[in-house]
């Protein structure tokens, strides 16, 4: 398949005589930016587009257009699915093209695990209004009626005359038509693509070097910047002597870029930059700087002292977000009540491409950027706001993303190239280092959180209070934004499925110190663990088997709508209806898990399994590991079981992926994931300070299970992650009775 | 200063200071992107490249020590892209976000060269300096095994 792709689109570029020139080549042929979308076609036209996601040519090629951005995930290859199914276009003659950022193609913010559980619909419209417009073309051509034409394997048919058209030779007859806006969907069973394994389209670059990325765009004349920032988060710069700088040998020059804006947006973070004419000679030039800093507001800030005040926030009171009864008069009733504190650290995401851009000043004074962005138009927003030019003028290149996590979704690195491009006159690309990254992101929240139930004479539960303290997101919006709020209680609090008579869900108080993102999975990563530890807890307490008392506590099978007991809970932007909190189908995720991984059975000495469960982003992900911790006190994660319930799926080889993913990067936050800050700077800067999981901590293997469902789709990047973690704390306690509450595990003395 | 080297079975004469890593020299100078950076200080391996056969991280060493030597970068791998190894990670679909697999792929040939039938324990140990971030972590242990019973 990729070969067949290679060679097509090989010959397409000779035929438009693009190849040769290597520059061209690279941005246009292998990621396939750089390239506009379709113009509406004229009579006569080599090509006519439906709607703004396919153009099809005369050749016979289907172009698709991909509005969204590829970090792994595998949109590239489940987005032409879709479209190429709902059109009956044939896989080998449909191209893809990456589409610019405009609004024209609705939302490209390729985050939130949205790509197909907001745009499934939309996507199959497009092929759905195309394969109909061929349709009606074919038809006119023919003098027959439309509803006696079908499509099938790129062309159209009409079974009474035997007449039949290519895609392609459809061009003229359609070119003069006005697309349909709407056209009936195929049925499920007609599916060519959706459902199936489809390879991934950029396996051929991917494993051949030819993949471009954010880092990998070269413009001429182009300059290459290394930026040193302010050590602690929205310092500024006093003063700086650049004298050593410039004589290092390829230093061309040397800016300072404007201080952070307050709230610091997605905008630039300020910092003096070397411009030179190849990244080493930048990197070294940048550490010849000499700066003196005003760490500004948040140059105290400390990670111990901090974890005290948030635990401390915690522990005392709340506001209530969720009433479910009366939690208090359960306590008092109580038999016996346990609580417990639980904490998780700052995390960054560590892409292994680190953020980088390239940004040009064209011409008439617009700006034309490349870059590794989840989110293209807010990247037009923000450059258009840095260059107080419109967004209009704007035009960012979507490159392939070199994993993204949520840190790809700000567009400040993307702010500073197109700055620098401004000041120096020339293209320039700023390249993040490892540390950059690591210290000067926007990070996930550091928590403290407070669970406490209480049970009956029997060891149910009769009561659950469960209370959430971390720096919000909303921060970087607001400065004044003082703890969690809107979305973030959405994630994995409001939308507690356990079957407790009461329920008391509560935020408490904290104020950001650092720039505050998202992170795969955002605060569901420590509300789930938090959360399915606790309720591991509960079983132990209760003298049950964790997985039998995960059940009992999920109830019997009924729809969870937080809005019963006062909550403002958004479901992920869609109706409970369409996308219910069943707890049928988390207890049958439950079942499934426990069952792959054997629950029950004859554990090897010193082994244990642990189980956690929870919905994310309107899919379910349940969780099992073995672990066992070996003589010199290593925690070895044998096997992780992972099954997901995502409604309808599109390629399940890629949501396999994800799972396998999801769990690595979850163990990743399990065992080694923590970063904090001294001084209002953050003390970790590379692979060694800021470890990952690595090839020999992985599993001996993962395996996935997707469930069988018709429903509407959910998300897949995200939901992986959130189990994980507390599946392998829950294991740790089987294995060995030592629970633990916070991560990573390492500070334990556990790797 | 003039470095010359082979690149890909290419002579090349690179107009460098000679501590400029051979990375940002095959990046920035020879113009071959398949190499990346990830770290900077020989801790994640995306920069891996063979230097006459033997892999190395190109972050940590200077363009002068690679004067009068072979590099191989992912793109002198195969002529057509069709190395035993880069068949087998398209087979199993072990990229993700694909960032990684350069050094990954670079890594995995020299195992293969050197133990023609590794096991898991030789796979984890030859390939633990190569970090991904996206965890295809499994499916480059299978893609291996791949292909080796492939080329034997
Ligand atoms: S970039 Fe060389 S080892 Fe990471
Ligand atoms: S595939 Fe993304 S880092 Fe390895």
């Amino acid at each position: 398949m990729n070969e067949l792709r290679h060679i097509s689109r090989r010959e397409f570029l000779k035929r438009t005589g693009q190849a040769g020139g290597g520059l061209v080549l690279a941005l246009t042929f292998t990621s396939g930016c750089g390239r506009p979308g379709p113009e509406p076609a004229s009579k006569g036209a080599a090509s006519v587009a439906p709607n703004v996601y396919v153009n099809v040519r005369n050749d016979g090629i289907v172009e698709i257009i991909c509005h969204r951005s590829e970090m792994g995930q595998g949109i590239r290859t489940c987005l032409p699915q879709i479209i190429a199914d709902e059109m009956d276009a044939d896989w080998d003659r449909i191209e893809l093209i990456q589409a610019l950022g405009d609004a024209k193609y609705g939302d490209q913010n390729t985050d939130g695990s949205t790509s197909i559980r907001n745009q499934f619909d939309l996507l199959r419209i497009a092929g759905a209004t195309a394969r109909e417009m061929l349709i009606a073309a074919a038809a006119a051509e023919w003098g027959v009626p439309a509803a006696e034409c079908s499509a099938r394997e790129h062309a159209v048919h009409h079974e009474g005359s035997g007449k039949s058209a290519g895609f392609g030779d459809l061009v003229d007859a359609a070119a003069g038509l006005k697309a349909p806006t709407e056209a009936p969907f195929k049925s499920r069973d007609d599916y060519r693509y959706i459902g199936r394994s489809m390879d991934t389209i950029d396996g051929f670059a991917f494993t051949t070097g030819q993949a471009i990325y954010g880092i990998d765009t070269v413009l001429p004349d182009m300059l290459y910047a290394s930026i040193e920032r302010c050590p602690a988060s929205g310092g500024t710069v006093v003063s700086f002597d650049d004298t050593e700088a410039r004589a290092v040998s390829g230093v061309v020059d040397v800016i300072k870029l404007p201080d952070p804006t307050s709230p610091v947006l997605f905008n630039v973070l300020g910092g003096v930059a070397v411009l030179a004419t190849n990244t080493w000679a930048a990197q070294k030039g940048r550490e010849a700087l000499q700066i003196q800093w005003d760490r500004g507001a948040n140059g105290a800030h400390e990670s111990q002292a901090y974890r005290k005040a948030l635990e401390k926030s915690a522990t005392s009171s709340g506001k209530a977000a969720l009433t479910r009864g009366d939690v208090d008069a359960a306590f008092q009733a109580a038999d016996r009540v346990h609580e417990a504190v639980y904490y998780a650290p700052y995390l960054s995401q560590a892409p292994m491409e680190p953020p980088a851009a390239v940004a040009r000043i064209t011409e008439d004074g617009g700006c034309e950027a490349w870059a590794c962005t989840q989110n293209p138009q807010a990247a037009q927003d923000t450059l258009g706001a840095t260059l107080g030019i419109d967004k209009e003028k704007v035009k960012v290149h979507v490159t392939l993303l070199g994993g993204a996590f949520g840190r790809k979704s700000k567009p400040d690195f993307i702010a500073e190239a197109a700055w620098l491009a401004k000041q120096a006159g020339r293209p320039v690309k700023v390249t993040w280092t490892r540390e950059d990254d690591i210290r000067h992101g926007y990070f996930h929240s550091v928590s403290a959180q407070f669970l406490k139930a209480g049970f009956d004479a029997d060891g149910n539960a009769t009561g659950l209070l469960h209370r959430s303290c971390f720096p919000s997101i909303m921060s970087t919006f607001d400065p004044t934004a003082s703890g969690p709020g809107g979305f973030e209680l959405d994630l994995g609090l409001l939308d507690n499925p356990y079957d407790i008579a009461n329920l008391q869900i509560e935020t408490a108080d904290a104020k950001a110190h650092l720039r505050m993102g998202w992170l795969r999975s955002v605060c569901n990563v420590f509300h789930a663990f938090a959360l399915c530890g606790f309720v591991d807890e509960l079983a132990h307490v209760a003298g049950q088997d964790p997985r039998d008392h995960l059940l009992k506590l999920l109830g019997k099978p009924r729809q969870v709508d937080p809005a019963d007991d006062g909550a403002k809970y958004t479901n992920y932007g869609h109706p409970l209806e369409k996308h219910p909190i069943d707890t049928g189908r988390i207890a049958a995720v439950v079942e499934k898990v426990s069952d792959m991984a054997g629950w029950g059975r004859a554990l090897p000495d010193g082994h244990g399994l642990g189980i956690a469960v929870h919905r994310s982003f309107l899919s379910i992900v349940g969780s099992v590991a073995e672990v066992s911790v070996d003589t010199n006190g290593k925690l070895v994660v044998h096997d992780i079981w992972m099954v997901i319930d995502a409604g309808t799926v599109i390629n399940p080889d890629r949501v396999t992926s994800q799972m396998e993913g999801a769990a690595i990067f979850g163990m990743s936050i399990a065992l080694h994931g923590e970063i904090t800050a001294k001084d209002g700077a953050v003390v970790q800067g590379n692979f060694d300070t800021y470890p990952v999981v690595r090839m020999s901590e992985a599993p001996d293997a993962i395996h996935v299970h997707i469930m069988e469902s018709t429903a509407v789709p959910g998300g897949v990047g995200e939901p992986g992650v959130p189990p994980v973690a507390p599946a392998i704390v829950n294991a740790y306690f089987a294995a060995t009775g030592k629970r633990i509450r916070e991560l990573p595990l390492r500070n334990a003395g556990l790797t | 200063m003039a470095i010359e080297l082979t690149i890909n079975g290419q002579a090349v004469s690179l107009d460098v200071e000679p501590d400029m890593p051979l990375l940002w020299a095959i990046r920035d100078l020879a113009g071959l992107t398949g190499t990346k950076f990830g770290c900077g200080k020989a801790l994640c391996g995306a920069c891996n490249v063979h230097l006459d056969g033997q892999v190395m991280r190109s972050c940590a060493i200077p363009v002068s020590a690679a004067a009068g030597r072979k590099v191989t970068t992912i793109e002198g791998l195969a002529a057509d892209g069709n190395h035993p190894v880069q068949v087998a990670w398209r087979e199993l679909n072990v990229a993700q976000c694909g960032y990684c697999q350069s050094g990954q792929i670079m890594s995995a040939v020299a195992l293969l060269e050197r133990n023609p039938n590794p096991s898991d324990d030789d796979i984890d140990a030859a390939m633990s300096g190569n970090i991904c971030r996206c965890g295809t972590y499994t499916r480059i242990r299978q893609a291996i095994h791949k292909a080796a019973e492939d080329r034997s």
